[in-house]
């Protein structure tokens, strides 16, 4: 596969684990008590290391010197292809929980494909983050059903997230030209392929936790392609505060 | 209990606290030991999560990925203290929301430090220098104070501060070796966190109302200046190293005493802060009091969810 190509379809993963890493870095110090605080902090540090190991790669393929934060700062915010679900906001704590189930049950069945890449460094960070990110499906799962299936309140309050959230799982399974190509190349996952199992998970732990799955057939995409949403450019500026203030610097 | 029997059993308690016994919480110990603890100890458990906030406020900024997976690792750090400082104090018989009432309410102090802001990325550096240093110089004789619970909290609490002081103190050094502008940015930073650090320790010992009875409990075991004096020999040769200069034009080494000789600490200051009037007491105050109110109804669900699950157990069960 064409490196620029295979460069583009690694950061299609990675920067989703950068983009919700930081939504969740946010919420440190935040949290509703201090354990759900330790274990979104845990999942941060755990997607911010996956992060590092795929832009590593990433900057290898790039070449002339460029760093991992060369590639995870120095884009501009059309160049950022995660999509459009993990950089939704911390509404309330209903949205975290649902942004990061609604990607962890994705993110799991991705990885679990990635594991077989012929692509040796793809397959090796897969199989070091496969661990992990059972936790967070198992962590952000066990939420779901205890807002679902707490109060009166919190099932109103989940309820509402997931119905706001469920427009931007389709994304997930779509897949753009340097996905298909690194399909074809045994690189890349088939995404379409892991829609029935997602749905029939994310199904199962809705039901559990006495939730409705949303029956709205309209969905968002273009992340991608790196057209965001409006949140996107407040989220990067935060990101990128130092490295575009303080340029070609040492930290 | 009568008066003498509880005058024996003082005199016995005392007499295992003088041949260094720990104090377990289902042991008999004096009512005003007990408050002094949990005071002390739930001070310094509210003490990690507020500092928790003005270093978490430069997560989403920092600068590499490196230095945003270890500062968040560091505030993770930071809560895990603060989770078993409140399960050790818990032993004492107290709650956690009981504890977080008492801070909410402005009752419970916390350390006056973490109500200066971070505005700079230097000051990440400077806090884990010289924050967590003078953290670690109060800290480390506790390892051997009388209550268990505390003693043994305050073992793990000493290892990590010291990993994050050596990272904080690598991050000035990188700025030290950087540009002009790195370097004028760990001044500045280190300008602003000298005299805050120095209070750290607390009011001159003159002024000190608790020590004579903390020494004796050995929740002391120097005094308020000896402390400060032991931060400010050790950091002003660590501040050389850097290529910084301490803002202190009354600082010299002192031959004949074999210490550091150094200017007024602005008292003023001090208890306008410790008062509740610093540059950001009512931010950190609103956040906690926003994290805790704002999350109420995610407890009350885990609580009702957990009810409903043994619930659903026990009709199994039948």
């Amino acid at each position: 596969m064409e490196q620029q190509h295979l460069y583009n379809y690694i950061l299609g993963i990675a920067d989703n684990n950068l983009i919700l890493g930081q939504r969740l870095g946010e919420l440190c110090g935040h949290g509703p008590n201090l354990e759900t605080d330790i274990a979104l902090t845990n999942i941060a540090l755990d997607l911010f290391g996956q992060v590092r190991s795929y832009y590593q790669y990433a900057a290898q393929i790039l070449g002339e010197g460029a760093t991992e934060d060369d590639v995870a700062f120095l884009r501009k915010e059309r160049e950022y292809r995660n999509v459009l679900l993990v950089e939704q906001p911390n509404t309330h704590f209903g949205y975290v929980i649902g942004r990061q189930f609604l990607f962890d049950v994705f993110h799991y069945l991705f990885i679990e494909q990635l594991q077989h890449s012929n692509d040796e460094t793809l397959s090796a960070i897969a199989k070091k983050a496969i661990k992990e990110v059972s936790y967070h499906k198992r962590f952000s799962g066990d939420w779901i059903k205890r807002l679902g299936d707490g109060t009166k309140e919190s099932q109103a309050k989940m309820q509402e997230a997931i119905d706001a959230l469920w427009p931007y799982t389709q994304e997930l399974f779509e897949m753009n030209a340097f996905e298909k190509e690194a399909l074809e190349n045994q690189v890349g996952v088939n995404l379409p392929e892991l829609k029935e199992a997602y749905d029939e998970q994310v199904g199962q732990v809705l039901q559990e936790a006495t939730l409705k799955i949303p029956e709205n057939p309209y969905f968002h995409k273009g992340g991608k392609e790196g057209i965001h949403t409006e949140h996107m450019g407040y989220l990067l500026s935060d990101l990128q505060y130092m490295q575009r203030t303080y340029p070609n610097m040492n930290w | 209990m009568s008066e003498k029997e509880i005058k024996n059993l003082e005199e016995i308690f005392e007499a295992r606290i003088a041949r260094d016994e720990k104090i377990e919480p289902k042991d008999w110990m004096p009512e005003k030991y007990r408050q002094t603890h949990i005071r002390q100890i739930s001070q310094h458990a509210h003490s990690e999560i507020v500092g928790m906030l003005p270093e978490g406020n430069w997560i989403t900024r920092a600068p590499s990925l490196r230095r945003k997976a270890a500062l968040l690792a560091k505030v993770q750090d930071e809560a895990g203290h603060g989770l078993y400082l409140y399960a050790a104090c818990e032993t004492l018989g107290i709650s956690r929301e009981e504890l977080y009432e008492q801070l909410h309410s402005g009752k419970a102090k916390y350390s006056s430090i973490f109500n200066y802001p971070t505005v700079t990325w230097a000051d990440i550096g400077a806090i884990g220098w010289l924050v967590d240093g003078a953290a670690i110089i109060n800290q480390v004789p506790l390892c051997n104070t009388s209550f268990g619970p505390y003693a043994r909290a305050m073992v793990r609490v000493c290892k990590e501060e010291s990993f994050h002081q050596r990272q904080g103190y690598e991050i000035m050094l990188t700025l030290c070796k950087g540009t002009p502008e790195q370097k004028a940015m760990a001044q500045d930073a280190l300008n602003r966190w000298w005299w805050p650090s120095l209070m750290m320790f607390g009011p001159t010992d003159a002024e000190s109302t608790h020590t004579e009875q903390s020494m004796k409990w050995k929740l002391k075991r120097k005094t308020n200046d000896e402390l400060r004096q032991q931060f400010i020999d050790q950091t002003v040769p660590q501040a050389e190293i850097l290529g910084i200069t301490v803002p202190d034009p009354d600082l010299k080494w002192n031959e004949e005493t074999g210490h550091y000789d150094f200017g007024e600490i602005d008292w003023e200051e001090f208890w306008q802060v410790v008062k509740g009037h610093g540059p950001c007491n009512k931010e950190r105050m609103k956040a906690r009091v926003g994290a805790w109110e704002e999350g109420e109804w995610v407890r009350d669900a885990a609580m009702a969810h957990a009810k409903k699950q043994q619930e659903k157990k026990v009709a199994k069960a039948s």
